[in-house]
């Protein structure tokens, strides 16, 4: 049995962020009514024209400079003609030959050696305007098709990677950078479910037979709305594409390019009924929009918006904040509401490794179970800073501290109002000394012990401590004990 | 009366008349003289009415008032308006009434113009002859066997007529300029996005201009001033200010003005001799205007007709993809081809039906044009060639001040005469066609007649942006000469 390998390239198309359509001023808010945001523009009605969105352009740019890319000092508008009827103007407004952003990289995870990183080559990024949509009404043999033309000109940034990707777990690490990187930078709210992150896939496998590469035919895997169903789509069809070939022998060479569909309840691919045999788009420049000229001082302008990358972030929440690699991947895999939600949490404790662990554990356990957003939790970051700040000076324990964020949760108030409520006082060192002095004084054999080289002896002391004044921090405790016991 | 617009602004200045009486008087003329020439797809009598009233009720109570307050004009029916059908003389937007309207259509109102109505053309603007209009053709009021030219020709007949004293024509290759020179009036066709395209059903796009077409460049000039200037909403629309275009024409000195002409384009196989002639006479009266005639060169001009017949069918065949049968216009409901399935006929018996032979003939040509294979043997060609023939204008205008030539190659033929030839329909076109490619103003003003009586224009051509320069050398020469003063029936 030939050793193969999968090779995938991947077309990412997202929403981009905007106010408004790429070539008129219609809101692109998700869910309206059907067709209830359109204007003679996006309807492409007679005598309309397209004007560019400028806000659609920085995005584009932003997320080019992201993406390691070229931005060219000018782009274009292209025309790319098909019929379809969620097309109103029978062409979609695309880049063609001179795309916004060129020639870049993305680096992930490499899924199979933890640690390491893979870098992905991107062929280019380019705006085009999106579709409307088409509803066929096929009950009780109806025939009616129904078109909500309210996605008409809606801006879209369509991501094209080298077919530098090996397997289906490298091209979720792929969607998953991308996807933190796009919505890290505001770019795009990425929300596969409303259709502001769309994936198209290509794949095909390169066999090992007797020494000899042979490539298997290229398929366009498209209509996958999650990750999941991407990284299954791809297991799915390298498959399928090994299993064909094992029967029919057939490689890139006698068969074109296809296009298949995924059926996530079927967890498999199915041949789609091509929409053109072999389209020809006859491209050609929008004569209706002139080209597009990038100054430096335009593209330096959009570089100085992009504060930190994603990358960046996990590597200077490791050199600043002292952070291991793996915890700051967490933080910021996590998106930059949470990374900024730990910055402040970590200024105010002054305690980042501190910060770093009960946000991975508890805020982010505390967010799944309420099935909420870091926006909407009920503890501010300042005051999280503020109750981590008191357990590294000692002022309170753990558990302690555990007891004060539950109630947190629950109360809108402040630290200190917690402790009263929950009974919490500081105690003073001499009175914590006075406690330890007569536990000792009750328990010489613990004295002995200690003294004779068994430290962790006090340990039953510190219980006993706990039980006598419930606010005595065990770790002070622990130090006081062994203080008076050594002199 | 209702002859130039300056005589009918005089008038209602002066209280002589009414811009009700002006409006009934061009409801008159249309419903007279109509029946025979067929110049009119739509008479918007009720609103027109309105709108006179409207301005007359202001001026008596001495409101003040737009430019162009109570003059009739009519619009060529590519024109969006949103109280008139705009059909593209197409039966393929035979309903259509469009929910917006054009950029000039808003300055027009604006400017308290009263629309009169839409003007016949070819259809989807793709003539010269105004031959192919789903309404029939229009006749040259000068002869009724004869064509007015196209295809703003609708536009022309209408002022020639004596039904408005001005109009809007667009011009993709010389749609306003021809037809002007056949009915013996004067249209400008502007720089390219100098008038704003929005609203203007697109033929070819990158070469398509909105212009005025009136009988004296005076009258021309004030409709510039009125419809030009800068359009957010259309991205190749020039953010530069418009000039006073009717306060640039009043002198009519030409000295130190240098006029360039193209010697090899008045030796032109298809020249006609009258034509010649015309021009040869122009150029002296230019002369004792003061002005020095010079030789000029623009070296690609062979090419600018095969150049203009690939640009302006690739174009256009994308413009004209929209109309398919699935959002509006027409829609065929002919039986489904059980080959094609349901959506595939809809599209193919829709465009089939929707569209005239000129229009397919042209989506053909675009459509081939365009496709893998081709593209660079046709179209990308084309825009080096129109790269090349910019470069030559550039040159000839370090030279010249303005360029005089001829606006056609014939007077207006016969009805009938070149529409199954195609190629010699698009020579029509020879002489007019440079200045859409470079995207430079031109204007064809009357300058004679031939032995049966038909009108003849001169065109002259001026740098980008110099419509003043245009108009004043025009108004020079109507300074000096009747022709725009003749009219049909009495020459």
């Amino acid at each position: 049995m030939p050793q193969y390998e999968t090779i995938i390239g991947l077309e990412v198309h997202v929403q981009l962020k905007t106010d408004s359509k790429l070539f008129c001023g219609c809101s692109t808010r998700f869910g309206a009514p059907p067709n209830s945001q359109v204007c003679p523009v996006c309807l492409g009605m007679p005598g309309a024209l397209p004007v560019m969105n400028r806000q659609a352009i920085t995005l584009a740019v932003k997320a080019g400079l992201a993406l390691n890319c070229n931005i060219p000092p000018m782009t274009k508008w292209d025309r790319k003609q098909y019929f379809y009827p969620d097309l109103p103007k029978g062409y979609q407004i695309s880049q063609y030959d001179l795309p916004i952003c060129a020639d870049g990289f993305l680096d992930i995870d490499d899924p199979a050696s933890e640690g390491d990183t893979r870098r992905i080559g991107l062929i280019r990024a380019h705006l085009e305007e999106d579709a409307g949509k088409s509803q066929h009404d096929e009950t009780s043999g109806r025939n009616d098709s129904r078109i909500d033309l309210n996605r008409c000109g809606t801006p879209l940034l369509e991501i094209v990677s080298q077919p530098d990707l090996r397997s289906s777990a490298e091209a979720k690490n792929y969607l998953t950078e991308l996807k933190l990187l796009l919505t890290h930078l505001e770019v795009s709210d990425c929300e596969m479910q409303e259709g502001s992150l769309r994936v198209d896939a290509n794949i095909n496998l390169h066999l090992d037979v007797d020494g000899k590469k042979i490539a298997t035919p290229i398929v366009e895997v498209k209509n996958m709305n999650s990750f999941r169903a991407v990284e299954r789509a791809l297991d799915y069809e390298a498959e399928r594409q090994y299993a064909h070939w094992e029967e029919t022998g057939q490689t890139i060479k006698d068969a074109p390019k296809t296009t298949r569909g995924w059926d996530d309840s079927r967890e498999q691919t199915f041949a789609q009924r091509e929409k053109e045999e072999s389209a020809d788009y006859r491209y050609f420049p929008d004569p209706d929009l002139l080209p597009v000229r990038l100054p430096q001082s335009f593209i330096d302008q959009v570089r100085d918006t992009i504060q930190e990358t994603p990358a960046q972030a996990r590597d200077r929440l490791q050199t600043q904040h002292g952070l291991s690699a793996y915890d700051a991947d967490v933080i910021v895999n996590q998106g930059a509401a949470i990374l900024g939600y730990f910055e402040s949490v970590a200024d105010v404790s002054g305690d980042p490794k501190r910060a770093s662990s009960w946000i991975q554990q508890d805020v982010l356990r505390t967010l799944k179970e309420q099935e909420t957003s870091i926006e909407q939790f009920p503890i501010p970051a300042k005051r999280l800073g503020d109750l981590l700040g008191r357990v590294r000076s000692g002022d309170l324990d753990n558990n302690r501290a555990r007891d004060v964020f539950a109630y947190l949760i629950e109360n809108d108030t402040d630290v200190d109002s917690a402790c009263t409520a929950l009974g919490i006082e500081a105690v003073d060192s001499g009175e914590i000394e006075s406690l330890c002095q007569k536990l000792l004084d009750d328990n010489p054999q613990v004295v002995q012990d200690v003294r004779g080289g068994k430290q962790q002896a006090v340990g039953r002391l510190i219980g006993q401590a706990k039980k006598v004044n419930p606010n005595a921090n065990p770790q002070q405790v622990r130090e006081t004990l062994l203080k008076l016991i050594n002199g | 009366m209702l002859d130039s617009v300056s005589a009918i602004l005089n008038a209602l200045a002066s209280g002589d008349a009414s811009a009700r009486q002006i409006t009934e008087q061009s409801l008159e003329a249309i419903a007279q003289t109509d029946p025979k020439i067929n110049a009119v797809t739509h008479v918007a009598a009720e609103t027109a009415l309105a709108t006179a009233d409207d301005v007359d009720r202001r001026r008596a109570a001495g409101q003040s008032l737009g430019a162009l307050a109570g003059v009739p004009i009519a619009i060529k029916d590519l024109i969006c308006t949103t109280d008139m059908p705009t059909t593209c003389a197409s039966r393929m937007l035979r309903d259509f009434v469009p929910p917006y309207d054009a950029t000039v259509i808003r300055k027009l109102r604006d400017a308290d113009a009263v629309l009169i109505g839409k003007t016949n053309m070819d259809e989807f603007a793709m003539g010269a002859s105004n031959e192919t209009s789903v309404y029939g053709p229009t006749r040259n009021p000068w002869n009724h066997d004869r064509i007015p030219g196209g295809s703003s020709g609708g536009s022309a007949a209408t002022i020639a007529a004596g039904q408005v004293p001005a109009s809007l024509g667009s011009d993709t290759g010389g749609s306003i300029r021809q037809p002007a020179s056949h009915c013996g009036i004067t249209g400008l066709k502007p720089t390219y996005g100098r008038v704003s395209r929005y609203g203007l059903v697109a033929f070819a796009s990158s070469l398509d201009q909105i212009g005025p077409m009136a009988w004296s460049a005076e009258d021309v000039a004030l409709l510039l001033e009125t419809i030009a200037g800068y359009e957010p909403r259309d991205s190749t629309s020039l953010d530069t200010p418009v000039p006073e275009y009717s306060k640039a024409i009043q002198s009519s000195d030409l000295r130190g003005i240098k006029i360039g002409v193209l010697r090899d384009g008045l030796e032109q196989d298809g020249l006609d001799e009258s034509v010649q002639k015309s021009v040869t006479e122009a150029m002296q009266v230019f002369t004792d205007l003061g002005a020095e005639i010079v030789d000029v060169q623009l070296p690609h001009s062979q090419y600018w007709v095969p150049t203009y017949y690939v640009i302006a069918p690739c174009e256009a065949s994308s413009n004209l993809s929209r109309y398919d049968g699935a959002h509006y216009g027409h829609r065929s409901d002919a039986d489904i081809d059980p080959a094609d399935g349901p959506l595939l006929s809809m599209y193919r018996h829709s465009r089939q039906e929707g569209f005239g032979s000129e229009v397919k003939r042209r989506i053909m040509i675009g459509t081939y044009a365009l496709s893998t294979g081709y593209y660079d043997a046709y179209y990308n060609k084309a825009l080096k060639v129109r790269r090349l023939i910019r470069g030559d204008y550039d040159a000839a205008f370090q030279q010249a001040d303005l360029l005089l030539g001829p606006t056609a190659p014939t007077s207006a033929f016969a009805l009938g005469d070149k529409l199954d030839d195609p190629i010699q329909m698009y020579l029509c076109d020879l002489y007019t066609v440079g200045a859409n490619l470079a995207g430079i103003p031109a204007i064809s003003i009357p300058a004679g007649l031939d032995d049966s009586g038909l009108p003849i224009g001169v065109q002259l051509q001026a740098p980008a942006l110099e419509e003043s320069r245009l108009l004043f050398a025009a108004a020079a020469f109507q300074s000096q000469t009747q022709f725009h003063q003749l009219r049909p029936g009495k020459p």
